[in-house]
This record gives structure tokens, sequence and C-alpha cells, in this order.
């Protein structure tokens, strides 16, 4: 079972109500897998960001149902306004937040870690170690939260939710539920009157909650007879440590970690038994700061020993165990080559049509313009020199709006997807509108969400379920935001793509380009097949017009151009070339 | 054998995920706890993939560098990129049908000859076996079951019967292809 399908499998178990969130590598599995068992039991949706899905959630557990809400680790910072406050007004039904991490940014802006943001909204937090403890956590989480009415947060690494294994399974069994809503003004309605009171009943909650999790199974004490060395380790990285400790050949005490916040009396029973700790954990130093509280000589990110930034791996943990046991170090395996290595980055797919928009825009733009950029596919078109901002959800109209207001003589075009419209796009749409940016906004409408595994949005007029839903016009929300100048186009048409794109350079204010073509790999599904092209060899004068277009399709081989198997058909190379060599095959 | 880890790379799209899918499946049928770790996301989109599968591991996902047993690549050029994985006493099973990427394409850096990748990795481990397993999967018919193509060649090696792999392609594929599949598993395995 995959992380996410072990969570899934854990929140099925425990009864859910209610589950919501907003897809974001590496969390998105979890939705998707909890789907197939929705219909008649439970509300699943994909919200339009995840602090509309938290709030789902927070309303949902206030009538008593159990909800779940998951995002990735960057969607806190989205959800971080009612999840600090929620904290004070507590829950009713259990409340699962589930906020996944990505040390060394496979797929992310940045490596943040949620442990923190738990700890600043003064929630419980765990931090599993594998696919099983993470199905075992959301039980016991469950439970915990509603025992103590408050929002907890999971936590699962990359390694842990795009981790596979095998998992032992409990029974899905129904659950006895009351659901309604006492009203109860003093803790719903947070006026700073109410909130005062609140935040004392938060703090007088700590302690209780630190001395139950001191005795849940997730935090271990292994105290062993002449250890010298303690080591504390947390989440996936307990892991490598439990593995390097098997061929170490010395005596180590050891303190695993998988819920927040931590009893010191585990920390002060390790402290007072070895004479040095080696902390290990992924991330922020967050473990390694309460132990130093307790003990005087402490090995860890503070002291250089463990490393800040990145991913860890059993062979980078055993190397801190040995060189904290003072043990011969292991050797890592290098490879030297007498020949460089060709880069593989990931690309936009053959036929993607966010390639063909850029193309578009660059040739009308060219370089001297400044393009803001989002989240998404199409952050990849930093390859085509068109994407030279991106920052978070949302940021790609804000920031150009920001560049436009600074007094620069650029033209200012910037693209934004059009799930990440939805999430938090339109809020900066109304205010280009409204500040009087000199903008043109392109929505790179493929249809879906491409880049997390082409999850359905209110623009798709699809539910999670499949169900057909009223579709969101996405021209009807630009008109509504106030936008004078507005043209759709399909960007596999390159002339009057260009067309769109001169009008819109060529006048002032917010102009919008709504570029619309569904996303290859979904039109692939659906079973759409486009008639595939080829050079025809005497002709292709080995310009390289169309390998700069840059689509994996196009191969050069023996100095002419060559079109390979992975061709989606979209055409735009035979439109570039300016010899007629590119055909549609058989044709 | 007890423990086995396998490091499963390719080209995002290749069908790497399926394929570590279906071992870790078979193994799991075999009643052996099985850990592996999976490349999703941006990392995926043609780009070069890892995928970590160990039989008989109780702790992290993650294979440590020099400890693969078996190194399976299913284009040339990732199994050189992948290749400190390997332990010096483990194999290589290599496809030899290249996948162009851009940085090539657009003439920034050569694509080594395919001898010249394979005669590297012999180097550096005990044995390499490479065959042109996509036209393996062609003549199975079907050029999308290179990966149960590279399965049956690595299945010689693995601790799972060659049957319950089977069991598990046959559970794994779509029901119209599983015939293709199991011909692709076969070839592979006699090549």
């Amino acid at each position: 079972m995959l992380g996410n399908e072990a969570i899934a499998r854990g929140l099925l178990e425990s009864g859910i109500d209610v589950a919501v969130g907003y897809p974001g590598t590496p969390s998105s599995e979890v939705l998707a897998s909890l789907a197939p068992h929705a219909r008649g039991r439970f509300h699943i949706e994909w919200s339009v960001n995840e602090k509309v899905a938290l709030e789902v959630a927070i309303g949902a557990s206030w009538a008593g149902a159990r909800s779940v809400c998951t995002m990735k680790h960057v969607g806190l910072n989205v959800a971080a306004d009612p999840f600090m406050t929620l904290s004070h007004a507590g829950v009713n039904g259990g409340l699962i937040l589930i906020s996944a991490d990505d040390p060394s940014c496979h797929s992310s802006q940045n490596e943040q870690d949620s442990r923190v943001y738990a700890k600043f909204a003064k929630v419980p937090c765990f931090d599993p170690q594998s696919p099983q403890e993470a199905k075992d956590m959301v039980a016991y989480a469950y439970a915990f939260s509603e025992k103590h009415q408050i929002p907890v947060l999971l936590r699962p690494t990359t390694r842990i939710a795009h981790a596979k294994s095998d998992v032992e399974v409990h029974e899905v069994l129904p659950r006895p539920k009351k659901i309604e809503f006492k009203k109860d003004v003093e803790r719903y309605v947070v006026l700073p009157k109410h909130t005062r009171v609140l935040l004392k009943k938060l703090n007088a909650k700590q302690e209780a909650m630190r001395g139950e999790l001191a005795s849940s199974p997730w935090n271990r004490l292994d105290l062993r007879d002449n250890a010298r060395l303690g080591i504390v380790a947390s989440g996936v990285a307990s892991a490598y440590v439990e593995e390097a400790l098997e061929t170490l050949g010395v005596p180590v005490s050891y303190l695993k970690i998988g819920a927040y916040p931590i009893d010191p009396s585990l920390i002060k029973r390790l402290a007072d038994s070895v004479e040095r700790i080696l902390v290990v954990e992924e991330l922020t130093p967050f473990v390694e700061e309460q132990v130093r509280m307790y003990a005087d000589d402490v090995m860890g990110k503070m002291t250089g020993d463990v490393p800040h930034e990145g991913e860890f791996d059993p062979l980078l943990v055993a190397n801190m165990i040995r060189r904290a046991a003072g043990r011969p170090l292991l050797e890592n395996r290098e490879v030297r080559l007498d020949f460089e290595l060709p880069a593989r980055p990931p690309v936009m797919c053959a036929g993607c049509p966010h390639r063909a928009t850029f193309y578009a825009m660059k040739s009308v733009f060219k370089d001297e313009s400044i393009f803001a950029s989002d989240i998404g596919c199409y952050t990849l078109g930093t390859q085509l020199g068109a994407v030279d901002t991106c920052l978070c959800m949302g940021a790609s109209i804000t920031i150009a709006s920001g560049l436009s207001f600074s007094g620069l003589k650029n033209k200012i075009a910037c693209t934004i997807g059009d799930s990440t419209f939805l999430h938090t796009g339109i809020p900066g749409l109304i205010n280009a509108v409204y500040n009087k940016a000199d903008i043109t906004v392109v929505i790179l409408d493929n249809r879906t969400t491409g880049m997390t595994g082409h999850q359905p949005h209110p623009a798709t007029g699809e539910t999670i379920l499949g169900e057909p839903s009223t579709e969101i016009s996405l021209e009807a929300v630009v008109k509504a935001c106030g936008v004078q100048s507005m043209q759709a186009i399909d960007p596999y048409d390159l002339e009057s793509s260009k067309a769109a794109f001169r009008k819109a350079y060529n006048s002032e204010g917010v102009k919008v380009i709504i570029s619309r073509q569904p996303c290859v790999i979904t039109s692939k599904r659906m079973g759409i097949r486009r008639q595939q092209y080829e050079v025809i060899e005497d002709l292709c004068e080995g310009c390289k017009r169309c390998i700069k277009y840059g689509c994996p399709a196009m191969e050069v081989r023996g100095g002419k151009a060559f079109i390979n198997d992975s061709c989606a058909g979209c055409g735009v190379c035979m439109k570039l070339c300016q010899f007629g060599a590119i055909k549609a095959r058989g044709a | 054998m007890d423990r086995f880890d396998l490091l499963i790379v390719g080209v995002g799209g290749q069908g790497v995920i399926l394929a570590s899918d279906i071992i870790g499946k078979a193994a799991v049928l075999e009643g052996r706890p099985v850990r592996s770790a999976e490349t999703h996301g941006m990392a995926q989109r043609g780009g070069a993939v890892e995928n970590h599968v160990r039989i008989g591991c109780k702790y992290g996902s993650l294979i440590p560098a020099g400890g693969a047993d078996c190194l399976l690549s299913m284009e040339p050029l990732e199994a050189l990129r992948f290749a400190r994985y390997l332990s010096p006493k483990g194999i290589a099973i290599i496809n030899t049908e290249k996948i162009v990427p851009v940085t090539v394409s657009l003439g920034k850096v050569q694509y080594p000859e395919v001898d010249i990748i394979i005669d590297t990795m012999k180097g550096l481990c005990s044995g390499v076996k490479a065959e042109n397993y996509t036209a393996l999967a062609k003549k199975a018919g079907a050029v999308q079951a290179l990966n149960v193509a590279m399965i049956g060649a690595v299945s010689k090696y693995l601790p799972v019967r060659a049957d319950t792999l089977k069991e598990a392609i046959a559970r794994s594929v779509p029901p119209k292809t599983v015939a293709v599949n199991l011909r692709a598993f076969d070839l592979g395995r006699e090549a």
C-alpha cells in the first residue's frame, strides 16, 4: 500500500464523515484513494484552496462529524489563518489536518517543516515512521482529537506518503455518530472577549496532551546498559536510525519521537543515562531545540553534525551515528565518468498546449518583456525563457501587478493555470483591475489540475466522484472581475494565438487571454487520438527551428529533424517549419 | 536469500512505478515484508525517475548507496545516472533502447555511445545484462509492456517465484493486456 493509501484506509476504518483537500504532491493520493469508497457514505470534495478546505472541515467538525483535510506543507500557509484560531475554538468531531512535508523539495517550492506550525498553533502533531504507523496513527489521532477537543496534525513526509509497504489493516466498522450543532457563542464566535478565555483553555490542555503522548506507542524510549551515546530520532529518519543500529556494534540508547508535544521526562531520562546525545531529524532542528534544554553534549544541526537541508538516506544517517560513536565511516559509492552525463530535467510533455502558448507569447512579447508565472506544470516554461518568477500558488497576477506598479517600462505578461486561477488567482485579478495594473494575464486552461495527477476543479464541471456539476465559466469570472479585454484562443492555432497576443501587447490595462486546450495526458486517456507527424527528410534543411521549440518528440538524427513515437499530434512543429518539411504521417 | 534491494530506474512515463508495484505485490503474495519508494509529481514529467524496492526489509524504503543487489534500468543513460546505488557485487539489467533527453536534442551535450555505457557499467558491478527489451515488448504485442519484459529479465534473480510474479502482473495490468504482458514477461525471462 502507498503511504497515502494506508492513511486513507486508516480514515475509512475510523468512520469519517467529511474529507476535503486541495491537491499537492506528496499529499494528493489520500483523497484520491478515499473517493471510490465515498458514495453514500461520506462527503468528499476537492476544494478550491486549502483555506476553504479547512474551513469546510471545521464546519463539519463543529457539527460533530469526523473530518479530514489534506494538503501539502505549503498549502498550510494558505490555511494558516483558520488553523491558528481553530486551536483556540477547538473541535467537536475529530479533525485531522494532513500536511505532507517534502524534504529535498522533490516537487515543491520550499521545504518548510509543518511541525513548527503545529507548535505555533499549540496543536499536537503525529510524525509517522512508516506507512503502517501513518495508518495506525489515524485512529489514535481521532480519539485524541475528540478527547482533548483539539485538531491534530498528521505530518507524513515524501518518503512516507510515497513509500509503499505491506500494511496490516483492520476492519471498517460502522461508527455510531451524533451529528448536531449545539450553539455556543462563547466558543464558536472568536470575539476578543471570548478568545482570551479560549486561549487559557488551550494552554491548560498542553500538559495533559504531553503526558498522554509520552506513554503512547509513538514515543518510545529504549535505554541500554553501558550506552554512552543516546540517539533521538523522529519520522522517517527513525527508520534509517534503526537500520543503522543493527550493524553498529556499540550499545546505544534510543528515543524515538513520533508525536508532539514531547514530554520532557522522556528526554531527561535519556540525558541522565548517557554522556552524549545525537539528534537525527529532517528539516528544522525542532526536536533538537527541546533536547538542548535538558542535555549538555548534544550533536545535531546546531553543531553542524547533521545537515540543515535536504532529505536523509540510510547511508547519511549511518555515518552520522558512526561519527558520534567513534566508529569508522562507511564509504559512499562514487561513480567517476570521463564524459559528461546528459541531464534529463522534467519537461512539458510532447504536444503540451502550454508550450504552444508560451511560444506564441514569446514570439510577440520577446525577451525584453517580463513573464511572471505560478505553480503548476507550466512552471517548466523556464526552459523556454517564458517564466521569470514563481513564488507560491496564486502569485502570478499579483507579482505581475507589482512589477507593473514599480515603474518598469517593460511589457509584463503573466501565466496561471485554470486550477491555480480558481485557487488564489481571482482576488489577484480583481486587485489588478481595481488598482489599474498594465499587464497581460494568460490563463492556461488545460481543463484539469495537471501537475498533481489530473484532479478535477470547478471549471471542469466534474466532482471528485466523477459526477457532473455546475461548470464555472472562466470567461464569466474574468468578466465579473471587471476585465474589459478578454480573448479566448486555441494554442495549437499558432497564427490566431499570436494575433491575440499582439492585440494584448498593443493595448493598455488588464488584458486576459484564456488559452484553452485539454492536457495531452487527459486527452489521451479520454481516447482522443491525433494524427502523428513526420519529417520529410529531403525537405529538412536542418535549421533546428523545430528543435528549439523544445518538444520531447523532436530529435536530431543525422543532422536532420526527426519526430519520435511520443508525438501527440498537436501539429505546432508543422506550422513552425519554413520549408514545409513536416507533414502528418501518411499524408 | 532473505533480503533483496532492487533499484528500478528509467524515464517518466515508462512504467517504472507499475513495475515496482508488481514486484512488491508478488512479495506480499508470498508473505514477505516489502518497502518501496517512488517518484511522483514534477520529477516525473519525462525526467529521470528512480524507484527503490526492498524485499524482506522492515526499515525505511530508501536503499543505501552501494547497497542495491540489482539495478534494473529501462533506459541506458539512466543506468549510469543511478549506478552509485549498485553494490559492487550486484548486477545491472539494462534496456539498450535510448530515449534522448531534450538537453541532447538541443545540442548542449552528447549522448554517450550505448556500448560505452555498458562497458562502464561492467566495471562497476559483477555482471551486466543488456538487451533491447523495448523490441521484445513490441514482439510480445505492445511497446508499453517494456516494464513487464524487464520484470521477466530480473525474475531470475528476485527471491520471488516466477508464478507469483505472473499472478501479480495479471492483477495489475489492464485486463485486455494480460496476455500481451505475460508474453512479454516470458520473452524477457528467456532473453
